[in-house]
């Protein structure tokens, strides 16, 4: 008889194992679980609405339509290069969304799904990071209404844009996925987490500039400054109205700093969730 | 000599008193309790318990081990470190194959999701490949017997329909070893006797099973091995009789049936259980006495008919008798949520002198069980002395029931 024992994978469970920071071999082993669940979290999503998936669609909309009469038209605030508002506010609103989107679902994942940690094993990881494909399909719907704007009031987007979209992007999910990671994590053992999210995510959008321009703050350099170096969406937010509209010059500067900072916000995240997922089962 | 598929390696899992009466800490708590700490100089972390201790043993490829023990002895512990949900705090385990556990019926089912939607959810949660999943998924429609349901959402399922599909899938699971803790705990019997049969049909094909039950018989039907857990430590390893004999014969010395009530029922909650007015879980038969009393008190979360139903075993897991009224009046008392007390006396037949296990479920009056009391009170009978005073020892292999003649003049 053959051993089937020795030909399959052997591995040891101990107080010390799953020490390396991403086991790529074991994620890919699991890259099924990662589709399903964000597979299901996409379907259950618009079960039993009307609507469905145009709720993606309408919820930036909206917000742009409110926003622009608000702060344009009532409190008069201007994109400050000639970009038509709608246009600048909707730019905001679509990075700032996929930012925010990631960070309020994944800070809840791990308690919502406190079921699956206690019966199964898999790399915990998956379930905060399975949040980003749900994000990104809402980026992608809401990404529509920007193409119908532009046609609108008749702006092609820029090349420089296009290219730098995708960095934009990743560094976007990176620096949320950072954050997310860390409050999962903290979530497990803290509830406290799940109250203070969705304000800190409320607070958050007015230090970000979305809503205004970044040049507002020429007179306060050193606050412009520290928003660049904290808040990488800030950077991020500018240079994408910049490459897209081409009215102003992307801020090379900006750039690089959001990208090492939001990079930096994701391997902390990553730490601190790999330092306590091992107990997860137990605190949970 | 291949290396067994599993080697166990002095583990051990601590866990601190009073986490459980704390399912979450809050931020404002822990900072209170850390100025505490410091104001009053009082290091007090708690006394920690140890869930298992030194635990070892090995498992050979394509057996069947089985794991018993009072609750609290570490079983489900145990399983969740092999599954590797949580580390063990010392020592070491390795494993020479693909895992799958059952620590739980229908884990990551969604409500909203259909049950073609759900197998596929289940099925990648527990492990299985899509191919694998594609495979099997004719026979899990089957298995499950659910028909035209199947595009429909789980949540409009009848419990049974959802428990069926359920252990459909996990059924069809094709690891190397499967860890399964209690999942025939639940349904009806027919389901139960399917899933034993399903288990018995796996093993067949040289998989590796790690079985935690508190059910003798099935342990005896399906096992090879077993083991014998008592407060985190292995008592015994080896012969399933011998083992299942230490289990059902450990300190039961008469403490109170509460303290090896079966908490796992989500709805019902039990109180007291008294068995002759007495809620000692070794009961002792009088000479001559015939009957039984047994008084349950607790409480309901929702309204439910319930009923009792008692198993007599040997001491060796063998069922010999059942007493049950609801199934045989088909009825079943429905009692409103809250608080209940049922009160229910059986008669006994004469009885040889022997110990016997009793144990003490909740069903409604189609043997669906509801709650698991506990498994394990001792019956000891004196037996029924005859006319020249010599008794009937069940151990001497005579049976449990002395049955009277039938005198020529009663006919």
């Amino acid at each position: 008889m053959t051993n089937k024992a020795a030909n399959s994978k052997e591995y040891i469970i101990s107080s010390s194992e799953r020490r390396s920071l991403i086991n790529l071999s074991e994620l890919w082993r699991y890259r099924e679980l990662f589709g399903v669940l964000s597979w299901r979290d996409l379907s259950v999503r618009y079960k039993q609405t009307i609507l469905g998936i145009l709720w993606a669609i309408f919820q930036p909309f909206a917000t742009m339509i409110i926003f622009t009469f608000i702060f344009n038209n009532l409190a008069n605030i201007q994109s400050g290069d000639g970009t038509p508002y709608p246009i600048f506010i909707y730019i905001g609103l679509l990075l700032w969304q996929l930012f925010s989107g990631i960070i309020k679902d994944s800070s809840q994942s791990l308690t919502s799904n406190a079921n699956l940690i206690q019966k199964i094993y898999f790399p915990r990881i998956i379930i905060p990071s399975s949040v980003v494909l749900t994000a990104l399909v809402d980026f992608i719907c809401g990404s529509i209404i920007l193409v119908f704007l532009m046609v609108w009031y008749g702006f092609a987007p820029h090349l420089i844009g296009l290219l730098i979209l995708p960095v934009l992007i990743i560094c976007s999910i990176s620096s949320a996925m950072g954050i997310g990671l860390f409050l999962s994590a903290l979530n497990v053992k803290y509830r406290d987490v799940s109250h203070i999210v969705p304000f800190f995510i409320q607070l958050l959008l007015f230090v970000t500039p979305v809503i205004y321009p970044i040049k507002i703050l020429a007179g306060f350099n050193f606050i412009k400054t520290l928003m660049i170096w904290l808040n990488p969406m800030a950077g991020i937010i500018d240079c994408a109205r910049a490459g897209i509209i081409g009215k102003s010059m992307v801020d090379w500067n900006a750039l690089i700093i959001s990208i090492v900072v939001s990079l930096l916000m994701f391997s902390l995240g990553l730490l601190y969730f790999k330092r306590t997922e091992n107990y997860f089962a137990d605190n949970i | 000599m291949p290396k067994p598929i599993i080697e166990i390696r002095d583990i051990s899992k601590r866990y601190r008193i009073g986490a459980e009466k704390e399912p979450y800490l809050s931020l404002r708590d822990e900072i209170a309790k850390f100025l505490n700490s410091r104001l009053w100089n009082n290091k007090n972390p708690g006394p920690d318990i140890w869930a298992l201790k030194n635990v070892s043993f090995n498992v050979e490829e394509s057996e069947i081990v089985g794991i018993i023990g009072k609750n609290g002895a570490g079983k489900s512990t145990l399983l969740k470190i092999l599954s590797r949900i949580t580390p063990p705090a010392e020592g070491s385990v390795i494993m020479r194959g693909r895992v799958g556990s059952l620590l739980e019926v229908g884990t990551g089912f969604h409500q909203e999701l259909t049950g073609r939607e759900n197998i596929y959810l289940n099925g990648t949660i527990l492990g299985m490949t899509r191919k694998e999943i594609d495979a099997n998924f004719d026979k899990i429609v089957a298995f499950a017997d659910i028909g035209e349901m199947l595009d429909t959402p789980v949540k409009r399922y009848s419990s049974g329909m959802f428990v069926r599909l359920a252990f459909a899938v996990a059924a069809h699971l094709e690891s190397e070893i499967l860890l399964i803790d209690e999942v025939l705990a639940v349904g009806d019997a027919d389901f139960q006797k399917k899933c034993l049969g399903k288990i018995d049909e796996v093993s067949k094909v040289g998989r590796t099973i790690l079985f935690v039950s508190h059910n003798m018989a099935s342990i005896r039907l399906l096992c090879n091995r077993c083991v014998f857990l008592d407060s985190g430590q292995v008592k015994y390893v080896g012969d399933v009789s011998e083992c299942i004999n230490r289990y059902m014969n450990q300190d039961v010395s008469g403490s109170s049936i509460a303290s090896h009530f079966d908490r796992k029922s989500t709805n019902i909650i039990i109180n007291s259980v008294k068995i002759n007015g007495s809620d000692l879980d070794v009961v002792q038969l009088e000479y001559n006495s015939n009957y039984l009393n047994f008084e349950i008190e607790g409480e309901l979360l929702s309204p439910l008919p319930i009923d009792i139903q008692v198993h007599f075993n040997d001491i060796h897991g063998t069922p010999l008798a059942i007493f049950f009224p609801g199934y045989e009046s088909g009825y079943a008392q429905k009692y409103p949520a809250g608080k209940f007390k049922i009160n229910s006396t059986c008669e006994l037949p004469k009885m040889t002198k022997g110990e016997y296990i009793l144990s003490l479920h909740l069903v409604d009056a189609d043997k669906c069980r509801l709650a698991n009391i506990t498994n394990r009170v001792l019956l000891r009978s004196p037996g029924t002395p005859s006319c020249t005073g010599k008794v009937i020892d069940y151990n001497s292999g005579e049976g449990w029931i002395l049955l009277p003649e039938k005198k020529a003049n009663d006919v």
